[in-house]
């Protein structure tokens, strides 16, 4: 059984059809890196596994348990499905260290030592350690999405959804998040990454799903794809980026 | 003349106003709590909670305080309650202050940008949760000024309960009056200790809107 199951998932917003009958398995420990022009579905479809966006039709499983838009179903679901976002979203008024500890506290209820214990260790794992007391306004972008990754992380999460973590950083600042996204591929964490680095893409990702008006265009091996894309618009897509 | 001097109508007005200020503080924080109430309703997802209270809101919003004071004083009378002017002030007052307390509160809520709410939730946290630690800590920096200033608005709505028989200032002025024939000097006091009371107030709410929004 595939750590999740997305299978002929669909969805409207009003008369617009974004999704139009998706499916992927993600097996545990794949890195699948979605790309695809802005509108193909990509974010939508990303958001979905979390419960985030509702979907019309089709099922997401995790772990085979469906998602459900109920709120205690959501709660579980999301004990286990880990989220980072383009906007980082950290909480600006409390410190790097309150931004990890809050979810494992308020939700896990572990102890004040846990969760201390906890959130040095995720944010060591960011290479962050020191910025344990700094808040938001007083990181840089970069640093800010490393905390917004050891926040994900202190959850435990058996899957890490990233959504364009990149996109609103500087071009300096990149390649700091990317290592860590990286080394948590190595590590063997699951992760499913809406992305516009191709390169990243390439190297790290060991599945690549293009997405192209709602469907998914063209799915394989990240090397074999942007060496031999077999459809014209993968082709012109790739081609476009570089 | 009479035997009312000026320092005596001036003290029985400023003993009269410890009524005012203290039905103002009921007033203000039985309306903050149960407006507190109000705006998790409010704001929540589900249509059968944030509708009665928007319909709520509306209702104390589109009438006069005074009705509303009618309602409370009269209203339990019908019901065969006898209610004090002190009971029907302070749950009008409430009723008016949450519901006004709640529609500012809504809107500094909304102003938190969604991603707060999608983060928290992607972290498994519930709707109370959110609210809690995450939303209405950065809320409540946004609402501290228009709060006070509302609180303004409360101290002179305390006025209206003289009508019901309340005796606070207002109605303090009213009885010195009819005592002294001197209308212009009492409610002159009147005026002039209401505006002692609310104009800290609005200074207060003034520089801390300065102040929150020199910080951004």
């Amino acid at each position: 059984m595939p750590l999740i199951d997305i299978h002929d998932v669909r969805k409207n917003f009003g008369a617009l059809e974004v999704l139009k009958g998706v499916s992927i398995d993600v097996e545990k420990g794949d890195v699948v890196a979605i790309i695809g022009r802005s509108g193909s579905g990509k974010s939508t479809l990303l958001r979905c596994v979390n419960g985030l966006e509702t979907y019309d039709s089709g099922v997401i499983s995790v772990e085979g348990v469906r998602v459900h838009d109920q709120e205690d179903k959501l709660r579980e679901l999301r004990r286990k499905v880990g989220m980072v976002f383009q906007q980082f979203n950290l909480f600006p008024h409390l410190t790097a260290g309150e931004n990890v500890m809050l979810a494992p506290k308020v939700v896990n209820g572990l102890s004040r030592a846990e969760v201390r214990e906890l959130a040095q260790a995720s944010l060591a794992r960011v290479g962050l350690a020191e910025k344990f007391g700094s808040y938001p306004s007083q990181l840089s972008g970069g640093q800010q999405q490393r905390v917004a990754i050891a926040r994900a992380l202190s959850m435990q999460p058996k899957v890490l959804l990233c959504d364009e973590i990149t996109s609103a950083l500087d071009p300096e600042l990149v390649n700091e998040v990317l290592k860590v996204v990286e080394s948590l591929a190595r590590d063997g964490m699951t992760l499913i990454l809406v992305t516009h680095e191709m390169r990243f893409a390439r190297d790290v990702g060991s599945k690549l799903v293009f997405m192209h008006q709602g469907r998914v265009h063209e799915e394989g091996m990240p090397r074999q794809l942007f060496a031999k894309p077999v459809t014209p618009e993968l082709a012109q897509f790739i081609q476009a980026i570089h | 003349m009479s035997d009312f001097t000026f320092w005596t109508i001036l003290s029985n007005l400023l003993l009269s106003a410890r009524w005012t200020v203290l039905l103002s503080l009921i007033a203000f924080v039985s309306g903050g709590t149960v407006g507190l109430l109000l705006l998790f309703l409010r704001v929540s997802k589900r249509p059968w909670l944030s509708w009665p209270v928007k319909l709520y809101i509306e209702f104390f919003q589109g009438t006069p305080l005074l009705l509303q004071l009618f309602i409370c004083f009269f209203g339990f009378s019908l019901i065969g309650v006898e209610v004090s002017a002190w009971v029907a002030a302070w749950i009008a007052l409430t009723l008016f202050t949450s519901a006004f307390l709640a529609e500012i509160w809504r809107g500094c809520v909304e102003s938190i940008p969604k991603g707060q709410w999608e983060a928290s939730a992607s972290l498994a946290m519930s709707f109370v949760e959110r609210m809690r630690h995450v939303i209405l800590p950065q809320a409540a920096r946004i609402a501290v000024a228009p709060t006070v200033g509302f609180s303004v608005q409360v101290v002179k709505g305390t006025a209206l309960a003289s009508i019901i028989g309340f005796v606070e200032v207002t109605k303090a002025g009213t009885m010195l009056n009819n005592a002294t024939f001197r209308p212009f000097l009492v409610f002159s006091l009147v005026a002039l200790i209401y505006f002692a009371l609310c104009y800290p107030l609005s200074w207060f709410s003034k520089r801390l809107e300065r102040k929150f929004n020199a910080a951004h």
